[in-house]
């Protein structure tokens, strides 16, 4: 291990719920997407789920808001190094988008889709069994659009580049392939207990 | 694309701005960058912690030395560090480059817009315009509180340049000092396309692409990097 001379470093006491390598963001939320920032009508947006699936589906505003509601509450975890604790986020659980499309059994991996072209690779057990959301609320209010509002993806348990802003869509395939930051040198899964930010880590 | 840490050796520091300074490196295992890529720096305590933030390299693509400028943040850890301890002669651990979307190859026609220290990734894509021949495949516009605040004065100014002051401006510029608007940017998307390169803070950005799409800038032309004590 190589040491920094004379870096001692300031936060000393840390916060069990910072993984590695991370620092408690407090009340900021940084944003921290390299797109212009879109306005996307909720009239007109729809998520869609194809792929390898039994029954493709595109669902409206309207028709993810008739669904059963689901909330994460919790942390979240950015690559670039802030956390934040204790947000809660409002929206639909992916399981009961994923019931009602019908993952067919050779479909290991997903490809979240944003639009504004945004990619994000996810294996298949990381967006199901109460791991991922589609949500429009964060902290009990609408999401923000600089934060992926009107709707974004949600999967808090992996760095929150795989939480795909303004979220469209998600492919599911039987093989992996990378998305967008994944191709440009971030880790393919984005574990932050694991420290996976770069690819090789 | 794997870049595995390497431990780099601090050539030189100097002041750009009273908050902001330039590390050059020299790398042991050099790489090649493209102009507007970062690096990580990663220090290290002696019981094993760690803290590590990106920064964009100010110098043009080629050669083993990269030039990285650091903005003091108040209470940065990291800056603080680089700033108060960090001499020539020490050795810091980076990994780079990354980035692929925020960066230029030098073969199209670009335009930049810096707020502040956003104009670090910018200022190694005019290195390079002016590098390989061609000043003007760029334009860059860059806003900067008072004159004292402008990143690589004695250089980023030329033909290619604009600077507009927010706060204060040097003797007898006639533009009024203030925001970045659409006037300032005007000019500056006349000819073909270009795709448009904005960074600093993030509002500094979303106020600089919300003038662009008003001015008929498509959003996929625009790239953007947020800056931030992050």
């Amino acid at each position: 291990m190589a040491i920094t001379r004379g870096f001692t470093g300031r936060r000393r006491e840390r916060d069990e719920r910072l993984p590695p390598g991370q620092y408690d963001a407090k009340d900021e939320w940084p944003v921290l997407h390299v797109e212009a920032t879109p306005r996307i009508d909720t009239a007109t947006w729809t998520f869609g789920i194809d792929g390898l699936v039994d029954t493709p589906t595109t669902w409206t505003w309207d028709e993810l808001h008739a669904l059963p509601s689901a909330r994460y509450a919790g942390d979240i975890h950015c690559v670039t190094t802030w956390s934040k604790f204790d947000m809660t986020f409002d929206g639909v659980s992916l399981d009961t988008l994923l019931e009602i499309a019908g993952p067919q059994d050779d479909a290991a991996y997903a490809m979240a889709s944003s639009s504004t072209g945004y990619t994000t690779n996810l294996p298949i057990e990381d967006i199901t069994d109460g791991k991922a959301w589609i949500v429009w609320d964060a902290d009990g209010e609408p999401l923000p659009e600089i934060h992926g509002g009107p709707v974004r993806m949600l999967v808090p348990h992996l760095y929150f580049w795989k939480s795909t802003k303004w979220v469209s869509g998600l492919r599911l395939m039987s093989h992996d392939e990378q998305g967008f930051w994944e191709r440009n040198g971030y880790h393919d899964r984005g574990d932050p207990w694991l420290e996976q930010r770069y690819q090789g880590d | 694309m794997t870049n595995p840490w390497q431990e780099a050796t601090v050539l030189d520091v100097r002041h750009e701005t009273p908050n902001a300074k330039t590390f050059r490196l020299r790398l042991p295992d050099p790489r090649t960058h493209l102009a507007g890529q970062y690096y990580v720096v990663r220090l290290t305590a002696p019981d094993g912690y760690r803290a590590q933030r990106s920064y964009s390299v100010a110098s043009m693509p080629g050669g083993g030395e990269i030039d990285l400028t650091v903005e003091l943040f108040p209470e940065g850890e990291v800056s603080g560090f680089l700033h108060e301890v960090v001499a020539p002669g020490d050795t810091l651990e980076v990994r780079g480059p990354i980035g692929g979307f925020f960066a230029w190859a030098g073969d199209t026609p670009i335009l930049g817009v810096a707020g502040g220290s956003g104009v670090v990734p910018l200022m190694s894509m005019l290195r390079h315009a002016r590098a390989i021949g061609h000043p003007e495949r760029m334009r860059l516009i860059v806003s900067a509180r008072r004159p004292v605040d402008l990143y690589y004065a004695d250089e980023v100014v030329g033909p290619e340049t604009t600077v507009v002051y927010t706060r204060q401006a040097p003797p007898g510029d006639p533009r009024p000092v203030g925001r970045l608007t659409a006037e300032d940017l005007t000019p500056l998307l006349a000819g073909p396309p270009r795709t448009v390169f904005v960074c600093g803070t993030p509002g500094f950005c979303d106020t600089a692409t919300d003038l662009l799409i008003g001015l008929g800038v498509e959003t996929e032309k625009i790239r953007v990097e947020r800056f931030g004590p992050t």
